[in-house]
Formats: C-alpha cells, sequence, structure tokens
C-alpha cells in the first residue's frame, strides 16, 4: 500500500546553509532578554516550569517534526531523569549540575535500550510500542524502592552549582534554569540544521529513496530518537531540581500525551512552535488549576480541535503568513 | 504588600484602644482532593466544615476576620506544593487545612514550615508528618496509619483473628500499611500467614484472593486504599470468601466508601475511624447541619477539619495575630481541647492530636435502618494506645 | 525482612497442588476474555480504518457506564442493558465517526491515533466530573449471582458467564467475518477500497459500521465488566494500555489472532499472578518486549 508511516508537518523549516538565519536569530535573542527579565514580573517558579516544558517538547519535536517518529511515551525520559537526578541531589549529595548530568545520561541510556527496540516497527505501531515501554517505566517508578513510590522524591535540596553558588533563592535558580533549557534548546535547533538533521528530513518524506540512497536508515532512526530521550532528560532533570521534588506526575502516560499537545497546538516541524506551545499549556493548567477534572476535559478539545481543524499549530499559521519558516 | 496591611491593622487596633480585638485578619486555605479518589471523604465537604467551624467560632463577634479560599491538589504533590508555594507567597495565606494524601501533605509540611504558616492536617494517613519529617508548624489532627494498624490490627488479633493474610499494594504506602499492621498483629499474639504484593493500581484481585483464601487465615488485610479496597471487597463478596466465615480488614477506609459500597457487599468488614456521625448527640446534632449543607454524610477527614479549625482560630485569638505560625502551633498545644466531635484533644509536642479511636464493623443490610446507617462500634481505643509514642527529636515543646 | 517473606511464599507455592493452578488458570481465562474482546474490537476498526483507536478504553468505560445509567435512570436491567448499551455505544461511535473521524481518512493514520487520544481524554473528563472517581455500585444479575464449588475453587457463576458470553460474541464476529459475504466485502474493501466501491459497494457506509460495531464490542466487554469492577472513569484508561500491548504481540494480521492472544495473555497473567505477583503488571509488556525482538511484526502479524 502507498500509505506513509510518518507525520508530515504542513510546514517546511528550511534551514540555510550558512548558519542561522537573521529572523531566527533575532527571535532567538528576543526571547532570552525576555526571558532576562520575565523573573521580575511573574512568579519565578512558573517561569521556570515553563521552560523546562519548552525543552521537553522541543525535545519530543525533534523526534516527531523532524525525524516522523510519533512516540507516545516519552514521560519515561522525562520523568525517569527527574527520579534519577532527584536522588542524586538528595541521596548522593551530588551538585546541581552533576545531579542533572546523572539524570540526563539515565535518559539517554533508557532511550537507546527502548529507541532499538521501538524502531522495529512503523507509524502506528511505533507509538503504540513506545507507549507500552513507558507503561513499564512507570511500574517500574511505581515500584523500585529510591523512587518512594506514591510520595516520589521529596524535599530535594537545590544544593550549590559546582558547589559554590547557592541556588537556594529562586533568582538564581531561575537562570541556571535559563542557561540550561535556552542551551539545549539551542543545541536542538544546532542539530535540526546539521546535516544529520537533513538526512533526518529526507527519511522522513521519503524513506524509501533514502534507503536507496544508501542511508543506514534504522541507524539514523535510533539516533535521533536517543538524542530527544537524552534532551527530553534534560527537561525532566531541570525541572526535578526546580520543584525539590520527583514525582508520578512525570512518567504518567497523561504526561507523554501532553507533550503530544504541546508540539502539536504549537506546531510540529517548527522550531518555535513547541515553545509556543508548552507556554501555552502550562500557562492554561495553571489558571485552570482551580477547575480539577476540567482541565483533561479542556486538553481534550484542543487535541480534537487541534487534529481536526489546526494541524499546522500556532505558529505553524504564523509561519505560513509570513511566508517564513519558524 | 500583606505586611504593610497587617501593620497598619495592628496600628488601627491600636488607636481604637478597648476595641483591641478588631479585625484580625486570618485566610485558610482548604487544600484538598476536589476531583479524584478523596474528593468525597474531603473535597467540597472539607471547605463546608471549615465555615462551620468559622460560624461556630463566632469569629467575627471576636474580632477576627476569616476568609476561605480552597483548591484541587489532584492528589499530585507536584500540584499541590505549588499552590501551597503560591498561596503563602502571593495570597497571604496564614494556615493549610486538610490535605489528603500523603506525599501531597509531606510536601506541603515542608513548604508551610519554610513559611513559617501552620499546616492542620486532617486528610492524610502518613505517620511520617509527626514522625520522620516532623515540623514545629504541623499539626496531623484526625487519623494516621499507625492508628489504623492499632485499632483494626489489635482489635481483630484480640477477638480471635490470630492469622492474617495480607493484600499489600505494592508500593511504599502499601509496605508500610502493612508492616505496622503485622508488628500489632505479632505483638497481640497473632501470625501472618502470608502476603502477596499486589500490583498498583488493580482491578482484578480475585486471584490474589483466592491465594489468601487458600492460606486457611482467619483475617484477610487490606493494605491498600481506595478503588484498590473497593474492587478487592467487591470481589471478596463474590467469590464467597466473606460468607465461608473468613472476616476482612480494610486498613485505610472512609464511611464514604463504606456508603458507595453499600451495606450488602462491606458487611462485616471491619475498620476504625476516629469520628462516626452516628455517635453520641453532639456529633449527630452537628452532623445534621452538615448533612442539610452538603447533602452527604461528614467523614471522620471533614470532621478533623472542623475541630482543627476551632482549635486554630482559639490559637489566633489568643494570640492576638495570625503572623506567626510556629508561635500558633505551640500555643494549641498548650491548650486543653474540649472537642463536640473527637471529645478530649490533646495536641502533643511532635504535632499529633491524641484522642480516642473506634473500631467499626459495618452492619448487615437487615440491621441498617437507613442508608447512611452503616456502623456498629465494637470498641473504643484510648488515644494513648492507638497512636505511636512521641519520638524525642520531635518534641518541639522542648526545644 | 519482606523479600524474604515473598520469596518463601513464592517457592511455597511453586509446589501448590494442581487444582489450585487450574483455579488459577481459569482466573486467568476470565480476564483473557475482556483482553481478547476488546482487542478484537481494536483488529476490527484498524482492520478497515487502518486506525488505532485510543478511545476504545474510554468507550470500554462509557459502555459500563451506560448500563448504570440505564438501570439507575430507567430501569432497566442487566439483560436488556447487554444488547442496549453496546448500541447506544455503537451509535455514539458511529456519531464520532461521522463527524470527526472521517475527515481524517486523507491524512496520516497517526492523526486518527492523536484524535481518538483527545476524545479519550474528553470522555473521561466528563465522567469524572458528573459521577466522580470512586465508582458506583452495579450489582450481579440475580440469575447469575451465587457460584459453584468446582472442588478446586469456587467459580462465582457471573465469572462462567463472562467466559461463555465472550467466547461467543468473539466467534460470532470471526464468523461474520471471515464466513459471510458481508465479511468478505469487508475483507475486501481492507485490502482495496477503491476497487471494492467501483463494484457498487458503499465504502463509507461500511467503514461506518464497522466502527460502530468495534466501539459496540467495547461497551459490551464494558457491561460485562460493571459487575465485578466498581464502574468507574478511569477503569479502561490502564486496560488500553494493556490491550495495546496485546495487540502489538498478537499483530493485526488476523480476527482470530487478536482473540488468541488476548485469551493466551489472559492465562499468562494469571499464572504470573501465583508465581511472581509483583510482575503481572508487567508481564505483558516484558512479553512484547520479547516478541519485538524476534517476531517485530507480531505473533499473527504479516510482515509490514
Amino acid at each position: 500500500m502507498q500509505q506513509t508511516d510518518t507525520v508530515t508537518p504542513p510546514v517546511e523549516t528550511i534551514a540555510s546553509a550558512t548558519g542561522m538565519p537573521m529572523l531566527h536569530k533575532i527571535i532567538f535573542l528576543g526571547l532570552l532578554a525576555f526571558l532576562m527579565v520575565l523573573p521580575f514580573m511573574v512568579y519565578p517558579i512558573f517561569a521556570m516550569k515553563v521552560m523546562c516544558f519548552a525543552l521537553f517538547a522541543a525535545a519530543f519535536n525533534l523526534l516527531l517534526g523532524f525525524g516522523g517518529l510519533l512516540s507516545f511515551g516519552h514521560a519515561a525520559y522525562f520523568g525517569s531523569a527527574s527520579y534519577v537526578a532527584a536522588h542524586a541531589a538528595k541521596v548522593w549529595g551530588l551538585t546541581p549540575e552533576l545531579a542533572v548530568l546523572s539524570g540526563t545520561a539515565a535518559a539517554a541510556f533508557l532511550g537507546l535500550v527502548i529507541g532499538s527496540l521501538s524502531i522495529r516497527r512503523q507509524g502506528i505501531y511505533f507509538a503504540m510500542v513506545t507507549l507500552a515501554f513507558a507503561q513499564m517505566i512507570y511500574f517500574l517508578s511505581l515500584q523500585l524502592p529510591f523512587t518512594g513510590g506514591e510520595d516520589g522524591i521529596q524535599s530535594v535540596p537545590r544544593g550549590e552549582l559546582f558547589g559554590i553558588f547557592s541556588l537556594e533563592n529562586n533568582i538564581p535558580l531561575y537562570f541556571f534554569v535559563l542557561t540550561v533549557t535556552f542551551g539545549g534548546i539551542l543545541m536542538l535547533y544546532r542539530i535540526v540544521n546539521s546535516p544529520f538533521g537533513q538526512v533526518l528530513k529526507a527519511i522522513r518524506e521519503n524513506e524509501p529513496r533514502a534507503i536507496s540512497l544508501g542511508y543506514n536508515v534504522n541507524r539514523y532512526k535510533l539516533m535521533v530518537f536517543v538524542l530527544s530521550a537524552t534532551f527530553a532528560g534534560l527537561a525532566g532533570a531541570t525541572k526535578s531540581q526546580v520543584f525539590q521534588l520527583a514525582s508520578l506526575t512525570d512518567v504518567h502516560w497523561s504526561m507523554s500525551g501532553e507533550v503530544v499537545l504541546m508540539t502539536l497546538l504549537g506546531g510540529m516541524g517548527t522550531i518555535f512552535g513547541p515553545l509556543a506551545g508548552a507556554a501555552m499549556i502550562v500557562t492554561m493548567q495553571n489558571y485552570l488549576a482551580t477547575f480539577g477534572a476540567w482541565v483533561t476535559v479542556i486538553q481534550g478539545v484542543i487535541f480534537v480541535i487541534g487534529v481536526l481543524l489546526f494541524r499546522e499549530g500556532v505558529i505553524g499559521v504564523l509561519a505560513r503568513w509570513f511566508k517564513r519558516p519558524l | 504588600m500583606m505586611k504593610s496591611l497587617a501593620y497598619g491593622t495592628a496600628l488601627g487596633a491600636l488607636i481604637a484602644g478597648s476595641a483591641m480585638a478588631q479585625d484580625i485578619e486570618v485566610k485558610l486555605g482548604v487544600l484538598n482532593d476536589r476531583s479524584g479518589v478523596y474528593a468525597d471523604l474531603s473535597g467540597e465537604g472539607s471547605v463546608v466544615a471549615a465555615r462551620m467551624a468559622v460560624e461556630d467560632f463566632k469569629a467575627s463577634d471576636k474580632g477576627l476576620k476569616v476568609e476561605i479560599i480552597s483548591a484541587d491538589h489532584q492528589n499530585k504533590p507536584d500540584i499541590g506544593s505549588n499552590i501551597a508555594r503560591q498561596w503563602y507567597d502571593e495570597e497571604g495565606v496564614n494556615a493549610i487545612l486538610d490535605v489528603p494524601t500523603s506525599s501531597v501533605a509531606l510536601a506541603v509540611a515542608d513548604i508551610t514550615a519554610e513559611k513559617n504558616g501552620v499546616l492542620i492536617n486532617s486528610g492524610a494517613g502518613s505517620t511520617a508528618l509527626t514522625r520522620e519529617q516532623c515540623r514545629a508548624t504541623t499539626i496531623h489532627w484526625t487519623y494516621d496509619t499507625a492508628a489504623l494498624a492499632n485499632g483494626t490490627g489489635g482489635a481483630m488479633t484480640n477477638s480471635g483473628g490470630k492469622k492474617w493474610f495480607f493484600l499489600t499494594a505494592d508500593y511504599a504506602f502499601g509496605h508500610s500499611l502493612e508492616e505496622n499492621t503485622a508488628k500489632v498483629v505479632e505483638e497481640n499474639g497473632g501470625e501472618v500467614v502470608g502476603t502477596v504484593n499486589v500490583p498498583f493500581p488493580a482491578q482484578d484481585f480475585s486471584s490474589f484472593l483466592l491465594q489468601a483464601q487458600g492460606s486457611g487465615a482467619d483475617v484477610i488485610g487490606l493494605a491498600n486504599a481506595g478503588g484498590d479496597t473497593v474492587n478487592a471487597i467487591k470481589q471478596a463478596s463474590e467469590f464467597g470468601i466473606t460468607q465461608a466465615g473468613q472476616k476482612l480488614a480494610a486498613l485505610l477506609f472512609f464511611v464514604t466508601d463504606v456508603h458507595a459500597l453499600g451495606a450488602q457487599t462491606a458487611q462485616g468488614l471491619s475498620l476504625t475511624e476516629a469520628f462516626y456521625w452516628d455517635q453520641n448527640d453532639a456529633t449527630r446534632a452537628w452532623s445534621k447541619r452538615f448533612f442539610d449543607t452538603h447533602g452527604s454524610q461528614p467523614t471522620m477527614v471533614q470532621a478533623g477539619v472542623y475541630s482543627g479549625t476551632l482549635a486554630y482560630l482559639a490559637a489566633v485569638e489568643a494570640l492576638g495575630s495570625a503572623d506567626d505560625g510556629k508561635a500558633l502551633v505551640a500555643k494549641i498545644k498548650e491548650m486543653e481541647i474540649e472537642d463536640p466531635l473527637f471529645g478530649t484533644v490533646k495536641v502533643r509536642g511532635d504535632g499529633r492530636a491524641v484522642h480516642d479511636m473506634y473500631l467499626f464493623q459495618v452492619k448487615s443490610p437487615d440491621e441498617s435502618t437507613g442508608e447512611w446507617d452503616l456502623y456498629n462500634q465494637i470498641s473504643s481505643i484510648n488515644g494513648d494506645d492507638a497512636f505511636l509514642p512521641m519520638l524525642d527529636e520531635c518534641d518541639f515543646t522542648k526545644m | 525482612m519482606k523479600r524474604r517473606r515473598g520469596t518463601f511464599r513464592m517457592f511455597e507455592l511453586l509446589g501448590i497442588p494442581p487444582q489450585v493452578l487450574l483455579g488459577q488458570l481459569l482466573l486467568g481465562l476470565i480476564n483473557g476474555s475482556f483482553y481478547a474482546v476488546l482487542s478484537l474490537g481494536l483488529a476490527v476498526i484498524f482492520g478497515l480504518l487502518n486506525i488505532i483507536n485510543f478511545a476504545h478504553g474510554a468507550l470500554y468505560m462509557m459502555g459500563a457506564f451506560v448500563a448504570w445509567m440505564l438501570l439507575h435512570y430507567l430501569g432497566i436491567g442487566y439483560w436488556p442493558a447487554l444488547i442496549l448499551a453496546p448500541l447506544i455505544t455503537g451509535a455514539f461511535g458511529i456519531l464520532l465517526e461521522r463527524t470527526m473521524l472521517s475527515r481524517l481518512y486523507h491524512l496520516d493514520h497517526l492523526y486518527g491515533l492523536l484524535l481518538t487520544f483527545g476524545l479519550a481524554l474528553i470522555i473521561q473528563g466528563l465522567f469524572r466530573n458528573y459521577y466522580g472517581i470512586s465508582g458506583l455500585p452495579y450489582q450481579i444479575p440475580d440469575l447469575l449471582s451465587g457460584g459453584n464449588n468446582l472442588g478446586f475453587m469456587f467459580l462465582p457463576n457471573y465469572r462462567a458467564w463472562v467466559v461463555v458470553a465472550s467466547a461467543i460474541v468473539c466467534l460470532a464476529t470471526w464468523f461474520i467475518i471471515e464466513k459471510t459475504r458481508l465479511g468478505a466485502y469487508l475483507r475486501a474493501a481492507t485490502e482495496n477500497p477503491v476497487l471494492v466501491g467501483a463494484f457498487g459497494i458503499n465504502v463509507p457506509l461500511l467503514i461506518m459500521l464497522t466502527y460502530g460495531f468495534g466501539v459496540a464490542l467495547a461497551g459490551f466487554a464494558g457491561v460485562l465488566a460493571a459487575p465485578i469492577y466498581s464502574v468507574n472513569p478511569n477503569m479502561g484508561a490502564d486496560m488500553i494500555i494493556v490491550v495495546f500491548a496485546v495487540v502489538v504481540i498478537g499483530g493485526m494480521g488476523s480476527i482470530m489472532g487478536a482473540i488468541l492472544t488476548g485469551y493466551v495473555l489472559g492465562l499468562v497473567e494469571g499464572l504470573t499472578r501465583v508465581f511472581y505477583p509483583e510482575g503481572s503488571a508487567v508481564v505483558i509488556f516484558v512479553i512484547m518486549a520479547i516478541v519485538l525482538l524476534i517476531k517485530p511484526e507480531g505473533l499473527f502479524g504479516k510482515a509490514a
């Protein structure tokens, strides 16, 4: 059959071969400037939450938007990294940057194991397999002694960066988180626009053709899977330092759904879409928290509307208006 | 902002002279589950209970201006701690009430200590609140898992249920519930003939129940909570386990759960609670008022929110301010409390409110005269026996 | 300390008498019955629409709730509900197919997965808002209350009925699809919808009815489950992920494959509950990983 197994984003991101286009540069700089003053305008913890999820969504977008692979189990990497980082900071007494790194490494390893199994199936099966594996991770997180079951790992110390700078206060912590997440997002941008990223797009567009051109498609798929898991882990590990907590919420399948939603709403396959999507969803959750279970319903409605009418996502639509890849 | 406001009122009070008690502003936050498994036993009912306490305390006559806000923590520690932080930082909340779900309660207890607020916990069961993670700003009012284990485990072993088999929810909470109870059972001359660790959450308990049945135990202890316990009880009745003479002991179960199951299915079940609406004239009178507003009988958690709020307001009145959480809690620990619902209550140095607990058995449908006529009281357990002894390092009155 | 007790018990059970084992196998078969009906529904839908119906768990839950509502609001008991509730959920499914899913057929199939995921969130959220999460009681019908002592175990009549009912439904579905003319159209439409359409068969109608039928199967499983599990908005949420794993293991190649995998995995899970209860929640996922390693297309699947 002529069915394609991948999701093709409606808007193509074209990277100039010579580094970052001016427009992207301006946006990134503007964003950075905005983020510099943000903690003095809103509740810093809320701002940090948005940034962590933005990185998470951007990592997920690498896999879905550029790799064309829909994983429905990305909470596994986000969550397990957050557990490992929390454990490292609390029990091993590691400094924040090392704790975050160890969480990220755990996610990368997990991504390698699960990825090498999952890429054996394509399309819908791939989504289901990743979901099932994530569920397995969820059960492990519930049962393993070090995760603290339902309590999670609580009261994680914020510690001192490099053993020197105290992150006890929100503002220094904010700039640590800003550095990590913004750096992560820039690295993802680099990956997308590297030769590796070009091959990915080729595979996404036409896998048989990429194979016939001599690319080892499975190796590329695995690599993008591991990279995506790693950056998702970076986001999760950072989040655990912000909230001083790693809990089951981070590994639950609804978290996997949430990141799909963020990416879809912002615009999959765009650079800035996942960031916008994450900001919108986190803000919505924050302000609708009093409505309890209605949040789920509203998210479901956004999902349905997004899929039916709005597949390009917010940034995708903007990109079409301005006729520029965003 | 809040500080300057409070300062302004203090100044105003000084000027007003004899009308000293004018306008002490108190903001209470009821933080609990409003949509999940614990919504029925805490939820809006706890807010109703807190409001009744403000009313009964005649707060406005005594110059307290009390405002109550509420939020849903969805049983998630991350959401709960977020709300608590924002309440203290931005809303000027003085005390947080209720907080079921141990994971959330522990997170909120830490934040409360950091912000010098007050946590009067009614809904959560973890003994860590007054032990491993005891804080000078925490009061644990209604029950804890050790008290439930003591009540149910001790009383049932003494009345002949010597051999126990545990169905344990396979995560930290389930294991600690099992461990607490097993200890009590063994201390009372019983023995544990087996345990099975059931993955959590589970829908189908038949296989595990059959293993329990085959073990020849007198009592099947359900070391789980919420929907798991409901399913286990339902299926035990389906497989004729209770009919065949084995007893079920629910280690964490509430009157609303029993009500949802119905007397037909739950009959014969033993459980421990700190409060039951139909205990005496005072509880009946209060529960009737509660029922008229809320449409269901109060649980012990909701009753605990009421009583805890009364005690808190009394302390605020005594100190003339709601700003210093640590001082307020210390004050409550000094008070002699005669509570309309819980009787004599003493808050220990570690924040544990000590009062009697009661072992109940669910009535059979023939005995039950109404929808909410569910319990027979089997025995009462003295507070000092029910709760774990205080740890020295948690006695904040000595620091 | 705890571990030791656990292992001790394990060894004790390794030497369990065969009768007890038989009892546990029977219980596994009962759970397998639910898996079979649900994975069959997924397979039927997937066969024609190429959509993985993420809302299947939510619709299963809805089946149970419809049965409860019929009883509670209209006084309609279990037996009529066993027919009515699947019809109502099926009709609801048709509504979803007509208004939403049908708009996605020209797109990548993953959008179908995303859409049904959103629908599942909405359905579960709504039920949670209106009925809470504690679960609602639904009694076993009088005719099937009580049970029989089989010597090795006490088998509640209702559980026996679950096995029988699911087997009947599964076999009937298999028969219709594999042995009747309607089934032949259906299979043909799966292979080549354009060609079948050219023969004058109304393919959109066929698709609509198939989706409705698959959903009705989920609703049927929901009614079957209502008396033994509490009727609870979350009852489908965890179920669906297990059923996904079942489907991956079986592969979607054949109707019979979906059914058999469902029953067999129920049995395997049942055995795990005896020998290593802690692992019973993950055993299906472990099997899935192994199958993926050895036979990526699934046990009954055609090579992709």
